[in-house]
């Protein structure tokens, strides 16, 4: 049996109108986890608390087995990086911001980074393909290269898992698949577990080997996305009617949605048949 | 060697030649005249003429004031603005100023100058900024953890209410004491006690180095609070320590100098638009900039209308504040034309 990388036991957090409760998860070594559901349900919450910004209440968080609120804040970092949702590093290069990666690593009085710090830098630029603009600045790039800038600079701090809130959103389709393919090819090549926060079912279907379905501050389901995508949780969780049907290319779980016009079309329709 | 750190030695080799040259020229210029190259000789010789007494007794100690203040308020607002990640904030935001005011004013008004020694001006002007420092501090980290924001507000609030009651002791207190306060508010290099200049220098040259300490965390919290934790930084105790400093800092400045304003706030802007936003070259290139910075104000205040002295806080804000605008509208249209 593979071991977990994370493993979430009955933890409670949250804030005092909102609260996560029984939350069980575990996440084996090598793993490419999504967290999915609606808007307000708890994804980001847990996302939190589970980066450390968030107290927890009770349960525990376990990484390789070690709990998490007992690890120093650097080890903590030199084992899990965090890409959020939001990056602000407007006045810096594009360099510059990749090799504050190597921050958990330095002593305190290593005011210059060494060969070695520039060289790794390099080295995940280079396949997260930003080497080519490294000298820019942050603020003169477009979203989909300040989110894998800020993927290599993750990547930097050489972590076992890495845990990304809402990598695509506000992304066109060509940068989300990009961000996941160069994402799915870290966890095959390298091993590196991923859990993200992601909103878009069908990606997550495609890319995740495990789903995570959170509803009001609880676990509605989890598994692989064959038995976390059936239109019943969907329409259980989301209150939308959808069908799912294969993806003729992967075979992967995909859901259609349909607007109530035509819903209602649908529906006249089979009242006038019967 | 990276072109970065080529790029930061030129800048400090830059500043430490400007700083020599403005040393030179405040030891030479003043109602007597000394050409640069007989300062060196005046010095060595050391006899008791009176060039070696006007240069040694009364510019030597007014340079040296310069240079310690002027770097520590300059070094105090980068580090309050890196913690607050607020451009606006320096050292006179969070009432230290105001707090050493009202300190020297109740000293004055109650004639405890008189009573006790001229040393309890600065003595009860640093009381004043430490009890205002304790407030701020206090009331922001109730909760165990400090709010940025709260403590901004905090600070401003306090700074109000410390100035206007300096204007309540302003207003009921005698012409002469008036003239007093308002004097020392203005702020002056003229310190007659050498012991209070070594201790601020010290101070100033501790305090940069202790800076170092946290050049990595700064450089962290340039990405959020949030993310500099996820980055392995405790930002907690970064934000409460370097608060102390900083504001310990400035506190000791106004008690020994009065209130020399602006220093704090445009020098760490220019530093930024100069040489960038890495703390590792912004701390030590903010200090030695508000050094420069301080050493010529107070050449320009003490000869442009000699034998009379102007208040060196009034040169710093006006020749600060036109030097800054003109930078700040070059660099607008700079990124206006990078963008356009």
């Amino acid at each position: 049996m593979i071991p977990n990388i994370l493993s979430i036991q009955s933890l409670c957090c949250g804030y005092p109108k909102f609260q996560l409760s029984d939350i069980k998860i575990d996440i084996p070594k090598g793993s490419f986890a999504g967290i999915i559901g609606p808007n307000g349900s708890g994804k980001t919450t847990l996302f939190r608390a589970i980066t450390g910004t968030l107290s927890i209440l009770s349960g525990k968080i376990l990484l390789n087995e070690q709990n998490l609120r007992k690890l120093s804040p650097r080890l903590r970092a030199q084992n899990i990086a965090i890409v959020s949702q939001f990056i602000e590093a407007g006045d810096m290069s594009v360099e510059d911001y990749v090799l504050m990666g190597r921050i958990p690593y330095h002593s305190r009085f290593s005011f210059f980074e060494g060969e070695e710090d520039f060289e790794i830098a390099q080295k995940y630029m280079e396949m997260t393909d930003t080497w080519r603009f490294k000298d820019r600045l942050m603020s003169e790039l477009s979203g989909g290269e300040q989110q894998l800038a800020a993927i290599a600079r993750a990547l930097t701090q050489q972590p076992q898992l890495l845990l990304l809130d809402e990598p695509t959103s506000h992304l066109d389709i060509t940068h989300q698949v990009h961000i996941l393919n160069v994402l799915q090819q870290l966890n095959q090549e390298m091993g590196l577990s991923v859990l993200m926060v992601i909103h878009d079912l069908n990606l997550a279907s495609e890319y995740c080997d495990q789903l995570i379905l959170v509803n009001q501050g609880k676990i509605h389901t989890q598994g692989t996305p064959e038995e976390v995508l059936t239109f019943q949780h969907i329409e259980d969780v989301y209150k939308t009617v959808v069908v799912t049907q294969s993806n003729p290319l992967s075979g992967k779980p995909a859901v259609f949605l349909a607007s109530r016009k035509v819903l209602k079309e649908i529906r006249d329709k089979l009242a006038n048949t019967q | 060697m990276q072109k970065k750190y080529l790029q930061w030695i030129v800048y400090l080799s830059g500043l430490m030649v400007l700083l020599v040259a403005s040393v030179i020229l405040s030891l030479s210029v003043g109602e007597m005249n000394l050409g640069f190259m007989d300062i060196f000789k005046i010095l060595r010789e050391g006899n008791t003429s009176m060039e070696y007494t006007i240069v040694s007794q009364i510019r030597l100690p007014r340079v040296l004031l310069g240079i310690a203040v002027g770097g520590s308020l300059s070094l105090s607002g980068i580090l309050l603005q890196g913690v607050y990640r607020n451009p606006l904030v320096e050292p006179y935001t969070l009432g230290i100023s105001g707090g050493a005011s009202l300190g020297v004013a109740f000293a004055i008004v109650f004639g405890l100058h008189q009573l006790i020694g001229s040393f309890i001006l600065p003595a009860s002007g640093f009381i004043g900024a430490f009890l205002i420092i304790f407030v701020v501090y206090t009331i922001s980290s109730r909760t165990g953890r400090i709010n940025i924001q709260s403590m901004l507000l905090t600070g401003v609030m306090v700074s109000f209410i410390s100035s206007s009651s300096m204007m309540l002791l302003m207003a009921i207190t005698s012409s002469e004491n008036l003239h007093g306060i308002i004097f020392w508010i203005m702020g002056s290099l003229d310190e007659p006690d050498m012991s209070l200049i070594y201790i601020t220098m010290v101070m100033a040259i501790a305090s940069l180095v202790a800076s170092y300490f946290f050049v990595q965390p700064l450089n962290a919290l340039r990405l959020g609070e949030e993310k500099a934790k996820h980055l392995g930084i405790n930002t907690d105790t970064t934000i409460k320590l370097l608060f102390l400093l900083a504001s310990l800092l400035a506190g000791v400045c106004v008690a020994v100098a009065g209130v020399i304003g602006f220093v704090g706030l445009i020098i760490p802007h220019l530093m930024r638009l100069l040489v960038g936003s890495d703390y590792r070259i912004l701390l030590v290139s903010s200090f030695l900039s508000g050094s420069i910075f301080l050493v010529l104000s107070d050449i320009i205040a003490r000869t442009i209308i000699s034998p009379n002295e102007l208040p060196i806080g009034v040169i710093t804000g006006i020749v600060g504040g036109i030097v800054f605008l003109i930078m700040m509208s070059r660099s607008t249209v700079r990124s206006l034309k990078t963008n356009g």
